[in-house]
């Protein structure tokens, strides 16, 4: 069964509105989500949406409009609501608005998945994660928690260009971690990544995890942590672990480059980007060894596709090459605008939302070392990785991160535990300080990037391996 | 154009239908609750001073929780055919019997009427309250939100702009095999934007009951003026403040001690400040969640939560004293007490939270936006900035992120605009800083030298939160970095 009638319908009906341009798709979506904590299941649900989003160009204003009913006269009353939306948008007009040209594509795509996450019998996921959370209970950790989510995602595009593209994407991924609460003090350990690891993947992802077999650890090191040294005030030698290096990314890079930042239309909200577009190609953005790559094609990463949601085939490009600032997110709009001749980077997170600039897979390609010859190479230093909170200004320069473990690393050698970590600086400084990058490289999932007005989450992939920056400003306490 | 309301009595018949399905297909025994939500939220998005994104939606939802032998299991749809809703009965039926025990199910809600209020059926024009539900909101047309974008646009004085105005309607009903059922409307409205002067940005933003009351020309004005004055800033070295922060940077304060000094959850797992009955604030702090708004602040929510309780005032904070944490049942079960009204679809994973918070203001009487004069400082804020010795005037707080949830550490950065205050007058703008503080430990006993006089209703920037808040003069801020690094 297909929905590319309705989709068609509502493109139909904004045309005969008098768009000039119109696009519709109909997704649907069902999700699947549990969590555990201390050996018992905490929360089990499933959840199916399912509609039509119509997007309208009248003139130069955008008119968008969606609904969950997917008949015909649904779809093109949907088709002449945007129009009559783009319409109003008149009475605060803007430059004349276009579209980067491109090819309509008449495609079918699906995602590779090996275990099928909706197949795999609830009681053996329920299983897993009261398994973990016991695990890490026993090893004592006050409180343990594990969840996973599934999402399996079926899309229908219809262009007035001819588009006609429809996609399958299945997601999945777990996580565990174990808290220890202390005076006045709580320590939390995640496995593999705070929130869990998730993947354009099948539940094969969740096997590798092996949530079961690292939960005592968590808990280990979230007791240990309670009375660890706290991470001193210096500035010093950092080397990130590979999870946080990956949220460093999506900070302090991905969100900059968004063109539509860039261009200033998240000034209110989410902000702009200090980049300027008039040095994209010269700016040195870090050291040589930064090479950044916007990869919806990379196998199995989150924010991986065959076609983004204005129907541009997924395609790699460079952001950063040998540390100059080369490439952008971008959709046909806003390419349009910057004269650029690419987009493909443009997303809604379900068919009630506009579809907007997002990170696909925005990652670091791997370097030439190892993570323990980084930290064989550095006399006096500290280790930090996995995220525990993120802050960043709203130009992506000034930020300030925490993690949830740290070691001192003396004359080459990882030494005390450190609790609470901080590390704090300015996006390009930062960069340009990278002299030492790991080619042990993981494709690290974040679920949860929110972004636009109403709300959307995004999912993202960003596939690093550990780094070491110098003169980082570390141990920033309240 | 919008006309999505007047469907009263639609949600709470579909929600009776489940109810009445699941009793078909799984007997008496299987405890049920059914929350039907039909939402129409359209949102006029402006940028470089022109509507860039224009938006809305109009959808029914459905979520259904069951319980049955000690095992629990949810689901929630958009399909609502007679088909679809029996679809989903007998995949969540089939999702309980192979879940694992869930030890933690607190029961259903009693029957219980909610409390009159905005949110109430029939709150309109002929409740007798003073704070009605608005029909000119709920149907509100794109129109409608464009007057008012073009009204900002034009008051920044050629100055650029962006932002966005909303409204929202929602009817809504819950049911449970208990035998509670209860329905509710909201309506709202929201604007915020923002005017950018030499690379400064101000603010302005203000959530009503009514559309009506945005004033797009007033809130512009506002902005730019905000704008204009934070051009040209001077970068401060860190250290500890005194800090005037205005009621947008006041929000930040309450939303933080919401989701992580006041969570239920969070108390009963000792992860949260909070400890009852003990003066962790200064004695002039107040601190109440009204979610079925008042005269003052008018725009309520619906007159129930995710699990049908009655929603309330609930005093948090009573003269510096932490009287109370927010519950769902889950977290009131565990910790021996009764549920607030705060549940939500994910309260039992992520913890029940205030969602209409308000920081009393002083009695004196304040002006609230809108109508009073024009000025690159909030109305409640000017009497404290004039009590300032030395120290920052901070209109926003942004980006704020949680180092120690315990102590409530927080690191964010500031604004759309900061200042330096000597001797109560504003003599420089400042550019932005960024902070590590202990909100709790800011608002402690002694360290609140002033409260505002009357509080400003501001949206939340995410999601539908509401918060109150007055301008507060605090002893000390710990700003950490500034734009240098």
């Amino acid at each position: 069964m297909t929905h590319f009638d309705e989709a068609g319908a509502a493109v139909q009906a904004a045309l005969d509105a008098g768009a000039r341009y119109a696009d519709a798709r109909v997704m649907v979506r069902r999700s699947e989500t549990m969590s555990a904590r201390d050996g018992d299941v905490e929360d089990l649900g499933f959840d199916e949406s399912a509609g039509l989003g119509v997007r309208a160009l009248v003139g130069s204003s955008w008119g968008f409009y969606a609904v969950p009913d997917l008949t015909d006269p649904s779809a093109r009353a949907a088709g002449l609501r945007a129009a009559r939306i783009a319409a109003a948008s008149a009475a605060v007009p803007g430059p004349p608005a276009d579209l980067m040209p491109t090819r309509a594509v008449v495609a079918s795509w699906a995602s590779d998945c090996v275990i099928d996450p909706l197949g795999v019998p609830l009681s053996d996921k329920g299983d897993l994660l009261v398994r973990a959370t016991a695990a890490a209970k026993a090893a004592g950790a006050d409180v343990a928690e594990a969840n996973y989510a599934v999402w399996d995602t079926r899309k229908w595009f219809a262009s007035s260009e001819g588009h006609r593209i429809d996609q399958h994407i299945r997601e999945c991924g777990a996580g565990v971690t174990a808290t220890a609460v202390g005076d006045g003090e709580v320590q939390r350990r995640s496995w593999p990544s705070y929130g869990g690891q998730f993947g354009t993947r099948g539940w094969e992802l969740v096997h590798e995890l092996d949530l079961v077999g690292n939960a005592p650890r968590m808990a280990e090191e979230a007791r240990a942590l309670l009375t660890a040294p706290r991470c001193p005030s210096s500035e010093t030698t950092l080397v990130l672990g590979g999870e946080q290096l990956a949220l460093q990314i999506h900070e302090s890079v991905g969100h900059a480059i968004e063109l539509d930042r860039i261009l200033g239309w998240e000034a209110a909200f989410a902000g702009t980007s200090w980049l300027d577009l008039s040095r994209l190609g010269s700016l040195r953005y870090g050291s040589e060894l930064m090479n950044i790559t916007i990869d919806p094609t990379f196998p199995g990463a989150l924010g991986s596709f065959g076609f983004d949601d204005e129907g541009t085939p997924a395609a790699k490009r460079h952001a950063v090459r040998d540390g100059v600032w080369v490439g952008v997110l971008a959709g046909r709009d806003s390419a349009a605008v910057a004269g650029l001749d690419y987009a493909g980077s443009v997303r809604s997170d379900g068919w009630s939302r506009l579809p907007m600039v997002r990170m696909t897979n925005v990652g670091l390609e791997p370097g030439p070392h190892s993570l323990d010859e980084i930290i064989a190479a550095t006399d006096d230093g500290v280790f930090m990785d996995v995220n525990r909170s993120w802050s960043i200004d709203d130009r992506r320069l000034n930020f300030q991160f925490g993690c949830e473990i740290g070691y001192e690393i003396k004359n080459g050698k990882l030494g005390r535990m450190l609790r609470n970590p901080t590390y704090t600086g300015i996006g390009p400084k930062f960069w340009q300080s990278m002299d030492m990058l790991s080619g042990e490289t993981i494709a690290w999932g974040t679920p949860n990037c929110g972004k636009g007005q109403p709300g959307q989450i995004g999912h993202t992939g960003h596939p690093t391996a550990p780094a070491r920056f110098t003169n980082v400003r570390v141990g920033v306490h309240g | 154009m919008n006309g999505e309301s007047g469907r009263a009595g639609a949600e709470l018949e579909l929600a009776a239908r489940v109810i009445e399905l699941v009793r078909k297909l799984a007997g008496h025994a299987c405890e049920a609750e059914v929350n039907v939500r039909h939402e129409a939220e359209a949102l006029t998005r402006f940028a470089n001073s022109a509507i860039h994104q224009n938006v809305a939606s109009a959808a029914t939802s459905l979520r259904l929780r069951l319980h049955s032998d000690g095992r629990t299991a949810g689901g929630s749809t958009t399909l609502t055919s007679t088909d679809d809703l029996r679809t989903l009965v007998e995949r969540t039926l089939a999702a309980v019997r192979v879940s694992p025990p869930d030890r933690s199910w607190a029961g259903l809600a009693p029957p219980a009427p909610p409390r009159l209020s905005a949110g109430h059926p029939g709150s309109g024009e002929r409740s007798g309250l003073g704070f009605g539900f608005d029909e000119a909101t709920a149907r509100a047309d794109p129109a409608d939100r464009a007057e008012r974008v073009r009204d900002f646009v034009r008051a920044a004085g050629g100055l650029e702009t962006a932002g966005y105005c909303r409204t929202v309607y929602v009817s809504a009903a819950f049911a449970n095999s208990a035998g509670q059922a209860v329905e509710g409307r909201m309506a709202d409205a929201a604007m915020d934007g923002i005017a950018r002067s030499d690379g400064a940005d101000g603010v302005a933003r203000l959530a009503a009951a009514r559309l009506a009351d945005l004033d797009g020309a007033v809130l512009g004005a506002r902005a730019a003026a905000k704008a204009r004055a934070a051009s040209r800033p001077v970068e401060l070295p860190p250290g500890h403040y005194e800090v005037v922060l205005e009621p947008d940077a006041v929000k930040d304060v309450l939303e933080n001690l919401a989701i992580f000094g006041f969570d239920g959850k969070a108390h009963n797992q000792q992860q949260s400040f909070a400890e009852l009955g003990k003066a962790q604030f200064d004695p002039s702090v107040t601190i109440v969640d009204e979610p079925l708004g008042s005269r003052e602040e008018p725009a309520a929510d619906l007159p129930f939560d995710d699990e049908g309780t009655p929603r309330r005032p609930l005093v948090l904070v009573r003269d510096g004293v932490t009287m109370a944490v927010t519950h769902d049942r889950t977290s009131a079960a565990q910790a021996g007490a009764e549920s607030t009204g705060h549940a939500s679809p994910v309260s039992r994973s992520w913890g029940p939270h205030a969602s209409h918070m308000r920081l009393e203001a002083t009695s004196a009487p304040g002006v609230r936006p809108g109508t009073g004069d024009i000025d690159s400082i909030a109305e409640s804020a000017r009497p404290l900035v004039a009590g300032m010795r030395r120290g920052l005037l901070v209109t926003d707080l942004w980006y704020t992120r949680v180092l120690d949830p315990k102590a409530l550490v927080v690191t964010g950065l500031t604004r759309n605009g900061v200042w330096l205050v000597e001797d109560g007058e504003v003599v420089s703008a400042v550019s932005n800083l960024r902070f590590t503080q202990s909100y709790p430990h800011a608002l402690g006993p002694g360290r609140v030298l002033g409260i505002g006089a009357g509080t400003v209703l501001l949206p939340d920037s995410w999601d539908r939160a509401h918060y109150a808040a007055p301008a507060l003069h605090l002893a000390e801020w710990n700003v950490t970095g500034n734009a240098s690094g």
